[in-house]
C-alpha cells in the first residue's frame, strides 16, 4: 500500500513552496517510493547498531594555528545581494 | 586510429615524451573532437578551450624545460560539473547554481593542476548527481556516442560520454549510488569508485555526504589506476578523508588472477538482469576461472534490501546538504516579501523535478514520528549490508557482478517512473553503503551493439587487488570495440 503522508506539511518543512497540484503529485510519487523503501522493515534489525558513516572514525582535528581564508569580497562575489560586508536579504519577519 | 584523440594516456604519454606529439596537439586534438561530436552529445556544460589550451602550452614548455610532474603531465580531461573550479563556471546542472563561478577549487582540482594534467572542461551531470541517465540535468539531456537515441547513464553521463567519445583522455565524476560505475558501464569505458574517503571531497558539491566518492574514467583499467593515484590520499580539508599512507594502486596490475579467489554475488546477478549481461559476466567470471582463478558463489541476502535503504538514506543526507541552496549566499534568488518566502520560492524555481523528489522524501524519512521507523531502520540495515560484505571478503579476494542490470536504455523510457530509474543502480549501490572500492570494466557488447560492463568489488583499501583483477578482466575480455560517434564519418572521415 502507498504510504500516506502529510505532503504540505513536508513541503513546508523542506522550504519548497508548491503548487496544490505539485502537491498533489510529490505526494502520490513519494507515497509509491516509501511503499518500496519500507521493505528495510521486513529485516530483523533488533540489536544491530547503525551505521551513519562507512568509515569508523571519531572527531578529525587539525594543529590551531591560523592560516589564510577566503576573503569576504570572494565570499560575497556569489550573492543574489550583498551590501557593506554582509549578505542582504528580505526582511526576516512579516508584517503580521 | 591515428587521432591523438584516441589513444589512452599510456601511449598519449609515451609518445609526448618520445617527442612525437606535443600537450598541445593532444589537447587541441580532443577540443576538435568535442567541437564535432557535442552537437550529438552534449557531454560538456562548458568547454574552457583558451584555458586548456595555455595549461597544453605550459605543460610542453615544463617538459621542454626537464620538469616533469608524472604520468598525467599535459593530458586533457575532463570534470563533473559539480567539482568546484575557481573562476570557472560550476552549475551542477542546477538552474540554482546558474552562473555560479566558485571562488576556490575543490582538492582534486588543485592535485590535477599539480600532476600537469589540462582541463578542457565540465560535463553535464543529473542535477546534484541525483540520477542515473543524465536526463536530469536542467541543461538538457547528454546522449550516448554509442547509440545517440539511447541514455549515457548518470549521473555522470557527461564524463562517461567525454571519455568514450575521446573529447578527454580520461575524466572524473563522482559515485553516491553508482554514478560513475552505471555510465561507464552503459558508455564501454572504465569507471571505478574508490574507498570512502581515499579521495577528498572538499569542493565536490555534496550531494550524500556519507555515499559521495569522486572517483576516475578512462579508456583502460591502468590509466584509471594512473587518475587515481593523481588525486588519492589525505586532505586536511575534508574531515571524513582516511589518515596515513595511501594504498598501493598499481603495483600488482600485472600480476593476473592465478590462485585468486573470486566470489560471484548471487543476489546481484540473477533476478532482474538482461540474460545477455547475465551472460556476458558469467563467460568473464568462466574465463577468469580459465585463467587461474578459484571462482565461487557467494550469497549477500541483505543487498536485496539496498535499494531501499539508499532510498532512505541519500534523500535524507540530501534533504540536509541541499539546506544550503537558499538565496542568500550564492546562484538564484527568487522574489518573496520576507526571507523565509523568497527561500521557498527560490528553492521551488531553482531545483528540478528529481531534486524535489528526493529533499521531500528526505525531509519525511528524518521527520518526527519516522525518523527510526525509516532512517534508522535504513542505517541498521546499512550494518548489516556491511558486515555480509566483511564476511565475505574473510574468504574471497573480491567479488564480482554485473555494473548495470541493463545496457543503455532509451532517452525518456523511465523518466515518467522514478522507481523504474532507481532500479538502474541495483548493482552498484552496495559498495556506496560499504564505502568498499568498485570498478567497471567493458566486456563485451550486446546484441544491440551496446557495451555491457563487468563490475570487480573489494574491501576497503583493496584498491592494489581492485585494479589487479580489473586489469586481468580487460586483458581476458579484449574489448577493443570504440562508440560508434567516435569511429564515425562524422568523426573521422
Amino acid at each position: 500500500m502507498p504510504v500516506e503522508i502529510d505532503i504540505a506539511k513536508v513541503a513546508s518543512l523542506a522550504r519548497i513552496a508548491l503548487s496544490d497540484e505539485e502537491l498533489r503529485r510529490y505526494g502520490e510519487q513519494l507515497g509509491a517510493i516509501l511503499e518500496h523503501a519500507e521493505r528495510v522493515q521486513q529485516l530483523p534489525t533488533e540489536g544491530i547498531p547503525p551505521t551513519s558513516h562507512p568509515v569508523p572514525m571519531t572527531n578529525a582535528f587539525r594543529d590551531d594555528v591560523v592560516t589564510g581564508s577566503l576573503p569576504a569580497e570572494d565570499a560575497l562575489a556569489g550573492a543574489p545581494e550583498a551590501e557593506d560586508g554582509y549578505f542582504r536579504v528580505p526582511p526576516v519577519l512579516g508584517d503580521s | 586510429m591515428s587521432d591523438p584523440a584516441d589513444l589512452t594516456i599510456k601511449a598519449a604519454g609515451d609518445a609526448m615524451r618520445a617527442g612525437e606529439l606535443t600537450s598541445l596537439d593532444l589537447t587541441e586534438a580532443a577540443l576538435e573532437r568535442a567541437r564535432i561530436t557535442e552537437s550529438h552529445l552534449h557531454a560538456f556544460l562548458t568547454l574552457d578551450q583558451a584555458g586548456a589550451k595555455e595549461a597544453a602550452a605550459a605543460a610542453d614548455a615544463a617538459l621542454a624545460a626537464g620538469e616533469d610532474a608524472g604520468p598525467l603531465h599535459g593530458i586533457p580531461i575532463a570534470l563533473k560539473d559539480n567539482m568546484c573550479t575557481k573562476g570557472i563556471e560550476t552549475t551542477a546542472s542546477s538552474q540554482i547554481l546558474s552562473g555560479w563561478i566558485p571562488p576556490y577549487n575543490a582538492t582534486v582540482v588543485d592535485r590535477l593542476s599539480a600532476a600537469g594534467a589540462v582541463v578542457v572542461g565540465k560535463t553535464n551531470l543529473d542535477e546534484f548527481a541525483m540520477g542515473s541517465s543524465t536526463e536530469n540535468s536542467a541543461y538538457g539531456t547528454t546522449r550516448n556516442p554509442w547509440d545517440t537515441d539511447t541514455v549515457p547513464g548518470g549521473s555522470s553521463g557527461g564524463s562517461a560520454a567525454a571519455v568514450a567519445a575521446g573529447s578527454a583522455l580520461g575524466a572524473f565524476g563522482s559515485d553516491t549510488g553508482g554514478s560513475i560505475r552505471q555510465p561507464a558501464s552503459l558508455c564501454g569505458v572504465v569507471g571505478m569508485k574508490p574507498t570512502y574517503g581515499l579521495v577528498s571531497r572538499y569542493g565536490l558539491i555534496a550531494f550524500a555526504s556519507s555515499l559521495d566518492q569522486i572517483g576516475p574514467f578512462a579508456r583502460s583499467v591502468e590509466d584509471a589506476a594512473v587518475l587515481l593515484e593523481a588525486v588519492a590520499g589525505f586532505d586536511i580539508h575534508d574531515a571524513t578523508s582516511i589518515r596515513g599512507d595511501v594504498p598501493n594502486i598499481r603495483g600488482s596490475l600485472s600480476e593476473g588472477v592465478a590462485g585468486l579467489k573470486v566470489g560471484i554475488v548471487t543476489e546481484l546477478s540473477t533476478t532482474g538482469i538482461d540474460p545477455e549481461v547475465r551472460e556476458a559476466v558469467v563467460q568473464t567470471v568462466n574465463e577468469l576461472s580459465d585463467a587461474g582463478a578459484e571462482v565461487v558463489d557467494v550469497s549477500l541476502p541483505s543487498c536485496e534490501y539496498g535499494l531501499s535503504a539508499y532510498y532512505l538514506i541519500a534523500p535524507a543526507e540530501c534533504s540536509a546538504n541541499l539546506a544550503r541552496f537558499d538565496g542568500v549566499r550564492y546562484g538564484l534568488r527568487a522574489a518573496g516579501s520576507t526571507t523565509e518566502e523568497m527561500m521557498a520560492a527560490t528553492r521551488a524555481e531553482g531545483f528540478g523535478p528529481e531534486v524535489i523528489r528526493r529533499i521531500l522524501l528526505g525531509t519525511y524519512a528524518l521527520s518526527a514520528g519516522y525518523y527510526d521507523a525509516f532512517y534508522g531502520q535504513a542505517q541498521r540495515v546499512r550494518t548489516l549490508i556491511r558486515r555480509e560484505f566483511a564476511a565475505a571478503y574473510e574468504d574471497v579476494d573480491v567479488l564480482v557482478a554485473p555494473t548495470s542490470p541493463t545496457t543503455a536504455f532509451p532517452i525518456g523510457e523511465r523518466t515518467a517512473d522514478p522507481i523504474a530509474m532507481y532500479y538502474a543502480d541495483v548493482c552498484t549501490i552496495p559498495m556506496n553503503l560499504t564505502g568498499d572500492p568498485g570498478i567497471s570494466v567493458p566486456v563485451g557488447l550486446d546484441s544491440k551493439g551496446l557495451p555491457i560492463g563487468f563490475q570487480v568489488m573489494a574491501p576497503a583499501l583493496g584498491e592494489e587487488r581492485l585494479f589487479q583483477v580489473a586489469k586481468a578482466v580487460e586483458d581476458i575480455a579484449g574489448f577493443t570495440a570504440r562508440a560508434a560517434l567516435a569511429t564515425s564519418e562524422v568523426v573521422q572521415p
